[in-house]
Parts: structure tokens; C-alpha cells; sequence
């Protein structure tokens, strides 16, 4: 029978919840890494007991983990993410130039073909490569001299590379995502990058149409159609039908646009998950209420997903990275919020149940779909 | 000779040493010399008490030894006789700060 790994980051350690296939009882293992920020866990589709972990702290800085045994041991890895050639200079929040400095690693993306293949998105913005499952990494250096870079500002988060998709059906296409610059995408393996921000609009910018400079939250593809993205910007919910070239605003009747994660359904690629948040000023539920919201017509149209879940009194947050979907039979839909619980749903949205309630914060859900 | 250091209990748990690690060193007894022998024979703590690009001490650290804060010390600067002689051990302590 199939089973599933959920991989949980929080502010004080991850945690791996697994179940079988009917996704009704779960396992809880943790904390790992106890007291560390976990930003982020990721499994390797090409072997799902090869898991890669970012840990990091104000005192102690970046570390790498590393698991060959689906995350019940460990070991550190490379942590040395030095930027290739000058560092040259971005926005910062006074309008100055500040140098790029590393901070920390947001994301992890194991490629689908080698499990010792992973891209690394970091805060100050850059995209990086290992080849040796984590012992060396090397930055793919044309993102960050790409002649936008000194306009990049961060958000309020940091100036982050939170996201990375990999298309499947061209090997050479990335696509990523900067708080706050936009999309890129690079068609050469990440040597070359062009901004992918045609049809953004940000009032709160000095030029609401800018190439760049655009806070893109989060951006989710359907692996069997990887010229489709979904984004969930800063404000507003937007779609791409040409790989990035152009955008526009299918945000139809979400009580509001703002937010941070969005993920597409395992086999509809037209079903589509966001949560919305009060606004940019209260990071959190409007109405008290936890509602997932669902499309099933790739946008515009959406409905509220309650069942389950807390409404009322409820003014938690889920953050970019945390949320994920199981490729199983019915999809599962999972994801975590600021007050550490980590809801899932076995049935594609339609009902909820929480699998841990008090967690340290959560910033991270992944989900591993095993045989 | 024999350093004593002490680490913090997050970099103990990393490492996976107990609380006092013994560092056999060969020269002069400095901060550098020090860090460079902890970092070789625990490669996981490269870069969590120095900045792994600049080798400057991490900002929430410091460098206690024999009552004193030897944190803004230059680090090629001789560690107390005690230290060097593992009379004493280097502490090494993270700020108390953050929530």
C-alpha cells in the first residue's frame, strides 16, 4: 500500500508526520534539530529517502542536512555559499545601495533525475548548485549579475530566492522567484536569465508595470503542463499560459488576493489552492476564519474550503513555502500555519483535519508520496 | 598541547561532542589557531562561529576565557597561559538574546 512523508519546518525544529495511503492516522517524529529555524526539507524524486534540510540560526548561521534513510539519521553537509566574482549592490529599504551578503538558504529543490543534484534559493538573492549530494555548492552567477539586480529590493522577509521550478519537459528551463524582484527564467541550465513580470502590476512600487521589482510570494506549476504557472503575488492571484511571457489576474471572487502559497492539484492541472489574508498590514484570516480557497477552472471562479477547519477566532498565517500536495488517489492537499498546526486534507480540499496542533510556528510543508 | 574549548549546546549537538572538546595544537595558542583545529577535526561547525566568507566571529558569539571577554581580541593575539596550558578551557557562548 502507498504511504506519504509530510516534511515539516518550523522556527524551532522540522518534524516528519507519515500515514499510510488513507492519510487518517499519522506518526509524528521530532524535533529535529531542536531550537534551529528549518526553512526548509525537501526529498529527491529520483530516491525518496534522500532528503535535504536547511537549518539555520541568528547565532549559529547556515547548515546543510542531509538524509539517506527517509530523515531518521542525519549528517551536515556543505554549508559554504560564497558568491562567485563581485558581489555588486541592490536596493535597500532607504533607497541606498547595499552590498549582496549571504543570509540564509529558503529553498531547496532536489532536480527529478539525480538525487546529488539539488538548486539552493538564498537570501541575499542567488540561486546556487550542488552536483555532490550538498558537500560543495556553486552559484550559477548570471541571475545575480543579470543588469536588473541593483533595482532587486527585499521585502519584508528579506531580499529571498524562495522559489524554483524545474520544468520537466525541457531540462535546461528554470523558472524562479524573488521577494522583491519577480519571476526569471533561465533557458540555458541557468547560465541566462530574462525577468518574467509582463502583465505584474504593483501599485506600492514607483512604476506599478516595472520589469522587475515585483513581490512575488509563490509560483506553482502542473508538471504536465509547465507553460501554465499560477502565482500568488504580494497583492493579487495571477495566471501564465506561455511560460511566464505574460501574466494576468484571475484573483475573480477571492474575498481577498493577498496571500502567500499556491499549489496545483497532482491530476487536475486546472484545480488550483490559495489562502487568502486580510491584507499586507494584518498578516493574517480575514474574518477569523481558516478557509482554503479552490479553483477548479485554473482561476476566477473560486470556492471556500471550510470543512474541518477553525472558523472562528482563528488569525493564524500560511506562509509561502507551506503548503504541498500529495500525488495520491484522491489528491491530498497539506499545509501549516504560523500557530503550528498542519492540517491535511485526504479528499483534494473538500475536508480537513489537523494531523499536529502546537507546533513551533511552521514555514515549510513538504509532502513525499512513497510506494 | 591540549585546548579545552566549551562549546554552546546547539554547536554540542551538531558536532555530537559532549560539553568540553579537546583540540591537540601544535604553535601558538591563538583564537585563529584554535578555531582552524576545531573546524578541522569537526568539519559540521565551519562557518557557526566564523562568518565562513569574511572569518569574522559571528555577531551573537563571544570568546570567554579565565573571566575574561576576549571576544574583540585580535585573532592572531596569544590565548591566557591558562588556556594555552589547558589549565582553562576557551568558552565559547552564544548571546542571550532571541525568542
Amino acid at each position: 500500500m502507498s504511504s506519504v512523508r509530510v516534511l515539516v519546518g518550523t522556527r524551532k525544529g522540522a518534524f516528519i508526520l507519515t500515514a499510510d495511503g488513507k492519510r487518517q492516522h499519522w506518526d509524528v517524529s521530532g524535533p529535529h534539530f531542536g531550537g534551529w529555524e528549518m526553512y526548509h526539507l525537501k526529498g529527491s524524486p529520483a530516491d525518496p529517502n534522500r532528503i535535504y534540510a536547511s537549518q539555520s540560526s541568528s547565532w549559529f548561521g547556515q547548515v546543510i542536512q542531509r538524509s539517506s534513510d527517509g530523515g531518521k539519521t542525519w549528517e551536515a553537509v556543505g554549508n559554504k555559499f560564497a558568491y562567485d566574482g563581485p558581489t555588486g549592490t541592490h536596493l535597500w529599504y532607504d533607497g541606498t545601495q547595499r552590498p549582496w551578503e549571504f543570509a540564509r538558504v529558503w529553498h531547496l529543490e532536489p532536480t527529478p533525475t539525480d538525487p546529488d543534484t539539488v538548486y539552493a534559493g538564498i537570501q541575499d538573492a542567488a540561486l546556487f548548485r550542488t552536483t555532490d549530494g550538498g558537500q560543495t555548492w556553486q552559484e550559477l552567477p548570471g541571475l545575480r549579475n543579470h543588469p536588473s539586480a541593483p533595482a532587486w529590493q527585499p521585502g519584508a522577509g528579506g531580499m529571498c530566492l524562495h522559489t524554483i521550478l524545474l520544468d520537466p519537459s525541457h531540462p535546461d528551463r528554470i523558472f524562479i522567484a524573488i521577494s522583491a524582484a519577480g519571476v526569471f527564467r533561465s533557458d540555458d541550465a541557468g547560465k541566462t536569465w530574462r525577468p518574467m513580470n509582463r502583465g505584474l502590476r504593483s501599485e506600492q512600487i514607483p512604476d506599478p508595470t516595472a520589469e522587475v521589482g515585483h513581490c512575488v510570494h509563490r509560483i506553482a506549476m502542473h508538471p504536465t503542463r509547465p507553460n501554465v504557472l499560477f502565482m500568488q503575488k504580494h497583492w493579487d492571484v495571477m495566471r501564465s499560459d506561455d511560460a511566464g511571457e505574460t501574466w494576468k489576474d484571475v484573483g475573480g471572487n477571492l474575498p481577498t488576493d493577498f496571500g502567500f502559497p499556491i499549489e496545483v492539484h497532482a491530476h487536475e492541472p486546472e484545480t488550483i489552492y490559495v489562502v487568502p489574508i486580510k491584507s499586507d498590514s494584518e498578516h493574517y484570516l480575514p474574518d477569523g476564519k481558516l478557509r482554503v480557497y479552490r479553483s477548479r477552472t485554473g482561476g476566477h471562479q473560486w470556492e471556500a474550503l471550510t470543512r474541518g477547519l477553525p472558523q472562528s477566532h482563528c488569525y493564524v498565517n500560511v506562509l509561502r513555502d507551506a503548503m504541498a500536495v500529495d500525488a495520491l488517489e484522491p489528491c491530498g492537499v497539506y499545509f501549516g500555519t504560523t500557530g503550528g498546526q498542519v492540517y491535511a486534507s485526504a479528499d483534494a480540499g473538500d475536508s480537513w483535519a489537523p494531523i499536529v496542533r502546537d507546533l513551533p510556528s511552521v514555514v515549510s510543508v513538504e509532502v513525499q508520496s512513497l510506494p | 598541547m591540549i585546548i579545552r574549548v566549551v562549546l554552546p549546546a546547539h554547536l554540542r549537538t551538531l558536532a555530537r561532542v559532549d560539553r568540553e572538546v579537546k583540540l591537540d595544537l601544535e604553535g601558538p595558542a591563538t583564537q585563529r589557531a584554535v578555531l582552524d583545529a576545531l573546524e578541522a577535526a569537526y568539519p559540521m561547525l565551519r562557518g557557526t562561529i566564523r562568518d565562513q566568507a569574511t572569518q569574522q566571529r559571528r555577531a551573537f558569539l563571544r570568546f570567554f576565557a579565565c573571566e575574561e571577554d576576549l571576544s574583540n581580541e585580535s585573532p592572531d593575539t596569544p590565548l591566557p597561559a591558562a588556556v594555552a596550558n589547558g589549565a582553562e578551557p576557551l568558552l565559547v557562548v552564544g548571546a542571550m538574546a532571541g525568542g
